[in-house]
């Protein structure tokens, strides 16, 4: 990128020294700026005297694609806003969506869509914690958070079946209830993050060089932070208590107990803090949902003690052999286990209009065939009643808002992301403004700028 | 455990809030306030687009608004709606398969907020009253212009940028209105319905 302009104009604050200011480039290809950011800094010695921020090379058209798509078919598009914890996008997008229809999902289904956006938080700040303690060089504690972060995506995985771009949650519902095992495995995962965290917390919070390039870099006022509409863990360290799950409560975040950290300095040091606190009590909010939730099927014996793959269910209906499945369970792959019929009622809302049949209804009787293709046929699907609504979820960098307009049809008439890192990274130029160069890094860090979220 | 089925935003106390707070606007603006409704427990004034700093001002000021954040700032081009074609049905097997209903609302939605093509959407909170608030401001194709908040709230900067770079809305008295997602040379808006999903231009994808 070709530099423009360099101000030649001799400053008078050195009486014998001529000084000039330069301007420095600074990505979009720098490693520190994760490839999609473009900082133009006019510098003053080290210190930055002006900042320009430039984003977009990211931009994917989320917002117009959802367009051209069925309600439920924006799923696949929300897991790749904030792609390191998705399950938080498809909550708030499929809560928005279900304002939009009026309805409501089971209480289980609540406490199954907590779990699993709690577990994403934690993700998140581990990758975010992760990222920036290696960029000052603690290369040790990026591997330990990795090494939790991989625990807990080993255990998304087993819920959703994949990793990253889960598509978890449906309109009216979640793919599949949790696994009778997932408390065994979640109170395993935890017990490791726990383990790295006491780690991690003992090799930064009082490590000299650490604190030193955190403490007072980067600082942003309650004031300005509020000004510039930054939400999530960067406001609370500047002061603010604002989090949605407190203050406009949503799914079953009412009932549990948990505490938001604040911070007062609003730098970088206290931003690190609240993330290291908020996973703690993330990890809270998780237990006391699993001990809380009601029991769902999954919890007692099924029915029958066998399921049969679904390519085999229908193979055997399409002979006429209905006596030979019928009761059974359809497998239609290992993650699908917890979406038969004994679970349906408890993860999926009572409205046949909204929601997937179980599997076993789809391929075994034609009422499920129609319920399904109704939903999945071109110009068919979802349809919400004309109306726009907006509905804020508290994402793991702040609020994530999702704003949906239907005109009635089967395709959203417009869907726009209130994107929590767009926020902060409007704010970025004052924030770095009057900071030394290297102090970039660290602030920088802790925006927790994720590409997919920011460009859309 | 009260409330198992119960809304998942506290709703009797949400509605209390928004015909409160729709109410104190239009008391003050009678004249610039054209329609308001509470679909879903969202609160929302249509607000003439001549006298929208006033509004905003009076909400970021006035002790009982004090609407410190600036949420959300964005727009919907209105133009395609309620006209986009019938959804999909085997005409050619000589049985018309219709679409399933729309889910019946006994409480609709007014619809577009007026004739115009543009309505820009604001999002308003407040921290220290915890209540929302919807403003639509209707804006005219021919002069797609509204005055800019930015002096109010610094974060409508950017977000007037990208109305600006999707939408080709521009801000009156905006600091330094340019494109912000897509690049300087870019030609056309990508967000208004008339622009083609699939329609590339020179200096992203393939040459055409």
């Amino acid at each position: 990128m070709p530099i423009e302009t360099t101000d030649l104009t001799p400053h008078s604050h050195s009486a014998d020294l001529e000084t000039r200011d330069m301007l420095l480039n600074i990505g979009p290809a720098h490693p520190a700026m994760h490839g999609i950011i473009r900082i133009v800094a006019k510098l003053d010695g080290e210190r930055i005297e002006e900042a320009e921020v430039e984003i977009g090379y990211l931009h994917r058209g989320f917002e117009k694609m959802a367009e051209t798509v069925d309600y439920n078919g924006v799923m696949p598009y929300t897991d790749r806003l904030n792609y390191v914890s998705p399950l938080i996008n498809n909550m708030g997008y499929s809560m928005a969506v279900e304002k939009l229809l009026g309805i409501s999902v089971p209480e289980r289904c609540h406490y199954v869509r907590v779990i699993m956006s709690e577990i994403s938080r934690i993700c998140d700040h581990l990758t975010c914690v992760g990222a920036s303690a290696m960029e000052l060089g603690a290369f040790t504690v990026f591997l330990y958070m990795i090494k939790a972060r991989e625990y807990l995506w080993e255990l998304v995985e087993k819920v959703t079946g994949a990793r990253m771009t889960i598509s978890y949650c449906r309109i009216g519902g979640v793919k599949a209830d949790l696994t009778a095992d997932f408390p065994e495995w979640c109170r395993k995962a935890f017990e490791e993050t726990r383990k790295v965290l006491a780690e991690s917390d003992g090799l930064l919070t009082r490590n000299r060089i650490f604190a030193d390039r955190m403490s007072g870099t980067g600082v942003i006022s309650a004031e300005d932070a509020m000004a510039y509409g930054i939400t999530g863990p960067f406001l609370r360290a500047s002061g603010v208590d604002y989090d949605v799950r407190k203050d406009n409560p949503y799914a079953v975040y009412d009932r549990l107990n948990f505490d938001v950290p604040v911070g007062t300095r609003g730098d970088n040091m206290d931003r690190y803090l609240v993330r290291m606190e908020e996973m703690h009590q993330s990890m809270r909010i998780v237990e006391e949902a699993l001990r809380q939730m009601p029991p769902g099927p999954v919890q007692i014996n099924p029915e029958t003690g066998h399921a049969i793959p679904a390519a085999e269910m229908v193979d055997l209906a399409k002979v006429g052999n209905i006596e030979a499945i019928s009761g059974d369970s359809a497998v239609t792959c290992p993650t699908l286990e917890g979406s038969g019929r004994a679970q349906h009622a408890s993860i999926a809302a009572d409205e046949k209009r909204v929601v997937f049949p179980p599997k076993e209804d789809t391929y075994g009787n034609i009422e499920g065939l129609m319920q399904q293709f109704k939903l999945v046929m071109y110009g068919h699907g979802v349809r919400p009643p004309k109306g726009e609504v907006y509905f804020p979820v508290e994402g793991a960098n702040g609020e994530l808002g999702f704003y949906v307009v239907s005109d009635g049809t089967a395709n959203p008439y417009r869907v726009r992301v209130r994107p929590p890192c767009f926020a902060i990274m409007s704010a970025l130029h004052k924030i770095l403004t009057g900071d030394m160069i290297a102090d970039m890094i660290p602030t920088f860090g802790s925006v927790n700028m994720i590409g997919g979220e920011l460009d859309r | 455990m009260s409330g198992a089925n119960a809304s998942p935003i506290g709703r009797s106390q949400q509605e209390m809030n928004t015909t409160s707070l729709i109410e104190a606007v239009t008391k003050h603006f009678p004249q610039a306030v054209a329609a308001s409704h509470s679909y879903r427990g969202d609160a929302t004034v249509i607000v003439r687009a001549e006298f929208l700093l006033e509004v905003a001002r009076f909400l970021k000021e006035d002790p009982e608004m004090r609407m410190s954040y600036l949420m959300d700032l964005t727009a919907v081009d209105y133009s395609a709606f309620g006209k986009r074609p019938a959804p999909a049905f085997f005409a050619s097997s000589g049985v018309a398969v219709g679409p399933s209903p729309e889910i019946p609302d006994e409480n609709p939605w007014p619809g577009p907020p007026g004739e115009t093509r543009f309505a820009v959407v604001y999002h308003f909170f407040s921290v220290t009253h915890k209540h929302r608030l919807r403003v639509v401001v209707p804006a005219d194709e021919a002069a797609a212009e509204v005055d800019s908040v930015a002096s109010l709230w610094p974060a409508a900067n950017w977000l007037e940028r990208e109305v600006w770079d999707m939408f080709g809305i521009r801000f009156r008295g905006h600091p330094g209105l340019k494109r912000i997602l897509m690049y300087e040379g870019f030609e056309g808006h990508p967000l208004r319905k008339d622009y083609p999903v699939k329609k590339r231009q020179p200096l992203i994808g393939p040459v055409n």
